[in-house]
């Protein structure tokens, strides 16, 4: 069993602008069961955060409990991590975004960490837009504890044991954009062609970015009957639009004919191409996006891509109207600034 | 016409089920046409495809013993393919005899070739593609020889009742030795000659003994001659081709060298002084039969291959104080081993680089020195060297004694005319690079005499052939109906995460061989300079072997497609993609695979109709590919290859 991995790799690997190869992205060897998606999401995650060149320490990455919720130790090892307890990561988040405005927020979590235990938390940190980038690995069931359903498994999928799930299904994705989520993806951990581009535009998206990827538990929930299985994604899968993040300054020109494709240009000048290939369907508009949702899963396709997309939403901090430094670069004078100006406060409330 | 773009590229060939295969085709057209040409309900409604076709990468063959021979890079560039990580982990598992013997099957000599050989593996070791320096595969070879047990037992011994065929050998080098070790356990009748008192060839006449001890070549000399069924005819020149074949051989083997040293005749001075201007090998011939034992203090070495280096070096050790090497190339280019030039710089021993000898200068019918015009290396567009004169003034060394040591010559002025034997124009035997037979049936070359001056293990790996030739030959067998490889493919699974071989990848850096003090060896030339390395820094050494017998074997039917070996591999040998042209295939996998002579592994189609492409340049043969993938689609076997000897059946 090899427990470090071996420290050589490609002599020609990639650099990024920072000079850096994948390898100061990476992070401990996985523990998770072989072959499991969740690894493979946070393969695409290393890849996306060292192609944006975004220096490891400006990332912190957050979790709540399951093996989706271990994954933070598996990538990004030199950035800042927390691992909260189950279903909490959203009150966490919230807390070192309050503190902190300056740092990109990485939230990884489970069907089972927010769709169940975590939901109350997951449905707040959406209304109040925090600046974060929330990735739900999404296995249909409760991978950590031996794979029972979860709020995510589709009625009628069989898991391994043999047993038909009952009950609805959450979609979390239509969940988000019916809470006002302004950057709404799906994926699947076994296409990351797509994955990758969807996790750049998402961390550099100013609000809320929610990516739900469907990511099969290869131990409990990967037999035939599960509808989370590498197989079942695979056959049914659909997707709504090739996405292309083109960096500032990087344009290429490509020769897609118009009318199909389509440029969503982001706050700081950096673009999505997005190339569509659905065509009943609207990427700005929520409700076509939310007819699109409910559209594929009554055709029983998965349906994949960034699905909504809205720019101009106030995040926390513009609501609150903070300041622009860090409340936690603020000096203590600056934040309590004693009893004469609480007086001051006070008599203008009177 | 609508060119493709990359994303388009993508849409159609991942995302859409295209027909997979050679010969696959692939249209082009904007995503959503082709979304729509593709999509079962909106089927082709204004777009007309333009198909091209491409010419898809084979599934590679695994079961063809090359392809994974190759993927063991110093065993394929050893001449011999000697099992090298076979051996380095027996060294390592304090198993000397037995690495021993692994290389003595291959290789003949391991204590010779541990110390001398010239080492064509480490250059090709992967070690050394993903660090700075291979593994010191050739002075492991030596640990296996210093700490080895009794050996004797093991080695094969002359059947009681010969097969009745006779066969000659001419000389007693590496090449025809190897030759007889290969036949005289078959049973042949073998008559070795040499004009030499000894056997050994130029490992005796010219590799000096403080690179190469006596001991350790009359050791390896004695084993093969111990086989039995080998009559030496030692102090016999043989004069006459003729007189072998008349003389009812079955068989004549050619094994006598390239036994002439290029002189600088044509230089002023030279014909008048004959004292103190050598011929580097007969030198130290003369030097290693004790017929000379000092040489002036100030020496001019001409040359920059290992005899000058081997002449230099010898030098120091008979007296010589001031003594130089005089170079025509520059530095970069001399032929020496960059070792064989460290070890001569360690000696305090100067090179003059782009010096062209000019004249001998004498007085009075004594050697004065040399006359060097210096010169400058230039280029033209193919890249060839002229060296053309500087114009600067030219350079006078005083010299004592000068070392001619600018190549060999091959001769065979015993070889008659007459026989049917025929030579090209430079004066080289016409051979047959597969079977070493010559133009005339019964007679078969190998070594330095087949093709021009080499190294011993180029001399052993021919005599092996010629051996399977010869014996080919006398049972009346076509010679190209060559035998087979012996290969054996093992999976290492010991439990589930578990291997029978060491697949931790250490990073220490290449350990140095210890050396014997200055003072000890310029004094003694018989001193052997390297000591060799203890058990404790082999076990180091061999740890930084990558184990690259134990393959990567990939079952495409198992494969789900989880990405995870892609994800874990540390090197990014791992692809999951459309097949293509090999050409466009290296450029997008995970990491460039631009090293064209490293083969890449494609697997059959896979479930989304994509494939495994495996670059086998910089695998660690860590094992990670195979213990994260959850259905054992790879596995890590052990891959043993070994020539097959003479007398092997073929095709077995
Ligand atoms: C100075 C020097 C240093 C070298 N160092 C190395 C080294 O470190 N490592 C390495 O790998 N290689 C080295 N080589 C090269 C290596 O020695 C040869 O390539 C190798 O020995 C060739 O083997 P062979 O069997 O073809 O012939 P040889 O070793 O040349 O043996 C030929 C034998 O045939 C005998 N012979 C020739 N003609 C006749 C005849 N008519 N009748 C009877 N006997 C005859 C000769 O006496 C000789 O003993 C060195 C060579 C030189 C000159
Ligand atoms: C408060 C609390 N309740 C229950 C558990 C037990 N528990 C651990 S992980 C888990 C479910 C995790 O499911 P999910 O978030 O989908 O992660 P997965 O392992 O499937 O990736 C549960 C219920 C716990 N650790 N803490
Ligand atoms: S690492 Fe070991 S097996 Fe691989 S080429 Fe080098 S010596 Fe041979
Ligand atoms: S053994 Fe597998 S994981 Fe290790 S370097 Fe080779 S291909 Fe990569
Ligand atoms: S880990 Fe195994 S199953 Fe997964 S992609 Fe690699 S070979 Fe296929
Ligand atoms: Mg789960």
């Amino acid at each position: 069993m090899t427990y470090v991995k071996p420290a050589f790799r490609h002599p020609e690997a990639a650099k990024n602008k920072l000079g850096y190869t994948r390898k100061e992205y990476e992070g401990a060897l996985s523990t998770l069961c072989a072959g499991c998606g969740h690894d493979s999401i946070s393969a695409a995650i290393v890849q996306g955060i060292f192609e944006l060149s975004i220096p490891p320490h400006r990332v912190a990455k957050l979790s709540g409990i399951g093996c989706s919720s271990k994954t933070p130790t598996y990538f990004l090892g030199n950035s800042h991590g927390f691992n909260s307890v189950h279903g909490r990561m959203p009150s966490v988040a919230t807390g070192a975004y309050l503190a902190n405005k300056d740092l990109i927020y990485l939230g990884v979590s489970g069907d089972g960490d927010s769709a169940s235990i975590g939901m109350g938390q997951f449905v707040h940190a959406i209304r109040r837009n925090l600046n974060m980038v929330y990735i739900v690995m999404n296995n249909g069931c409760y991978g950590l504890t031996k794979g029972q359903d979860s709020a995510t498994a589709d009625p009628g999928s069989i898991n391994k044991s043999g047993h038909t799930n009952l009950f609805e299904t959450i979609d979390m994705a239509g969940m988000a954009l019916e809470l006002g989520a302004s950057f709404v993806a799906r994926s699947f951990s076994g296409d990351k062609e797509q994955l990758i581009p969807l996790i750049k535009a998402a961390v550099s998206f100013p609000g809320f970015a929610f990516i739900d990827v469907i990511s099969p538990c290869v131990t409990f929930n990967n037999n035939k009957g599960s509808t989370k299985s590498y197989d079942y994604v695979r056959d049914h899968l659909e997707t709504v639009a090739e996405l292309d993040f083109v960096p500032l300054a990087e344009e290429i020109t490509s020769d897609i004919a118009s009318g199909e494709s389509g440029r969503i240009t982001m706050h700081d000048g950096t673009y999505l191409q997005i190339n569509k290939l659905a065509l009943d369907w609207d990427p700005t508009d929520r409700i076509s996006s939310l007819t699109k949702i409910h559209r594929s899963r009554m055709n029983q396709e998965v349906v994949t891509g960034l699905l909504y997309y809205e720019a101009e939403r106030k995040n926390l901090h513009d609501i609150l109207n903070t300041v622009d430094t860090p409340l936690n670069a603020l000096e203590y004078y600056e934040l309590c600034p004693g009893n004469s100006v609480l007086q001051t406060i006070n008599a203008e409330l009177r | 016409m609508i060119t493709v773009s990359p994303v388009v590229y993508q849409a159609l060939t991942c995302r859409q089920e295209m027909p997979a295969g050679v010969n696959r085709k692939i249209v082009v057209g904007t995503p959503a046409a082709i979304f729509f040409h593709h999509s079962k309900s909106l089927k082709n409604r204004n777009f007309r495809p333009k198909i091209f076709k491409i010419n898809c990468l084979e599934p590679t063959n695994i079961k063809d013993p090359e392809y994974f021979h190759k993927v063991v890079d110093c065993q394929y560039a050893c001449p011999a393919h000697t099992p090298v990580p076979e051996y380095i982990r027996l060294i390592a598992a304090e198993r000397y005899s037995d690495a021993y013997m692994v290389n003595w099957e291959s290789n003949v000599f391991p204590g010779i070739l541990g110390r001398t050989c010239d080492r064509p593996c480490e250059p090709a070791c992967r070690r050394g593609r993903v660090e700075k320096e291979p593994v010191a595969i050739c002075r492991l070879k030596r640990v296996a020889a210093d700490f080895k047990g009794e050996v004797v037992s093991r080695m094969p011994s002359a059947p009681e009742t010969g097969n009745g065929k006779r066969i000659a050998l001419v000389g007693a080098g590496p090449a025809s030795l190897t030759v007889a070790r290969d036949l005289a356990p078959l049973g042949y009748e073998i008559d070795l000659y040499d004009e030499q008192p000894l056997g050994g060839g130029m490992m005796r006449s010219q590799i000096p003994a403080f690179r190469l001890p006596e001991e350790v070549l009359n050791e390896e000399v004695g084993y093969v001659l111990g086989i039995g069924g080998i009559s030496t005819h030692f102090k016999t020149y043989v004069h006459s081709l003729k007189d072998l074949l008349e003389s009812g051989y079955d068989a004549v083997f050619v094994g006598t060298g390239a036994p002439r040293g290029k002189d600088l005749s044509g230089l002023p001075g030279r014909k008048e002084i004959q004292a103190n201007i050598h011929i580097g090998i007969e030198w130290l011939a003369n030097v290693a039969f004790n017929h000379v034992d000092k040489i002036g203090k100030k020496v001019l070495v001409l040359g920059g291959g290992n005899t000058a280096m081997d002449c230099c070096r010898t030098s120091r050790r008979l007296g010589g104080t001031d003594v130089k090497v005089v170079v025509r190339s520059p530095f970069d280019e001399m032929k020496a081993s960059p070792w064989e030039i460290e070890d001569a710089q360690h000696e305090d021993i100067p090179f003059f680089n782009l010096h062209n000898p000019k004249a001998f200068v004498h007085e009075n019918g004594k050697l004065r020195g040399m006359l060097f015009e210096k010169v400058a290396a230039q280029y033209d567009d193919q890249g060839k060297r002229s060296l053309v004169p500087t114009g600067e003034p030219d350079i006078f060394f005083e010299a004592d004694d000068v070392i001619i040591a600018i190549g060999q010559e091959n001769a065979f002025p015993w070889i008659e005319k007459d026989l049917g034997l025929e030579f090209d124009k430079w004066g080289m035997p016409l051979v047959d690079k597969i079977t070493f037979g010559s133009t005339l049936p019964r007679v078969f070359f190998g070594g330095d005499a087949a093709f021009g001056p080499k190294n011993v293990i180029t001399a052993v790996a021919q005599g092996h052939q010629a051996a399977v030739s010869i014996d080919l030959f006398c049972n009346g067998e076509d010679l190209y109906n060559r035998p087979d490889p012996l290969t054996n493919l093992v999976t290492q699974k010991m439990g589930i995460h578990e291997w029978s071989y060491d697949s931790t990848v250490v990073t220490d850096l290449r350990y140095k061989v210890p050396h014997a003090s200055k003072s000890e060896t310029l004094t003694n030339r018989k001193k052997e300079v390297e000591l060799g390395f203890d058990d404790l820094l082999a076990f180091k050494e061999a740890q930084r072997c990558l184990n690259c017998d134990v393959q990567t074997v990939f079952t495409a039917e198992r494969c789900i497609e989880c990405d995870a070996c892609a994800d874990i591999c540390p090197t990014s040998c791992i692809t999951f993609t459309h097949n293509g042209e090999e050409e466009d295939l290296r450029g997008r996998l995970n990491a460039p695979a631009q090293l064209l002579s490293q083969d890449l592994y494609v697997s059959s189609p896979l479930a989304t109709k994509r494939v495994m492409v495996k670059d086998e340049n910089v695998c660690l043969h860590c094992g990670l590919c195979a213990e994260r993938c959850p259905t054992a689609a790879w596995d890590m076997q052990r891959f043993l290859y070994n020539t097959a000897k003479a007398g092997t059946p073929c095709h077995v």
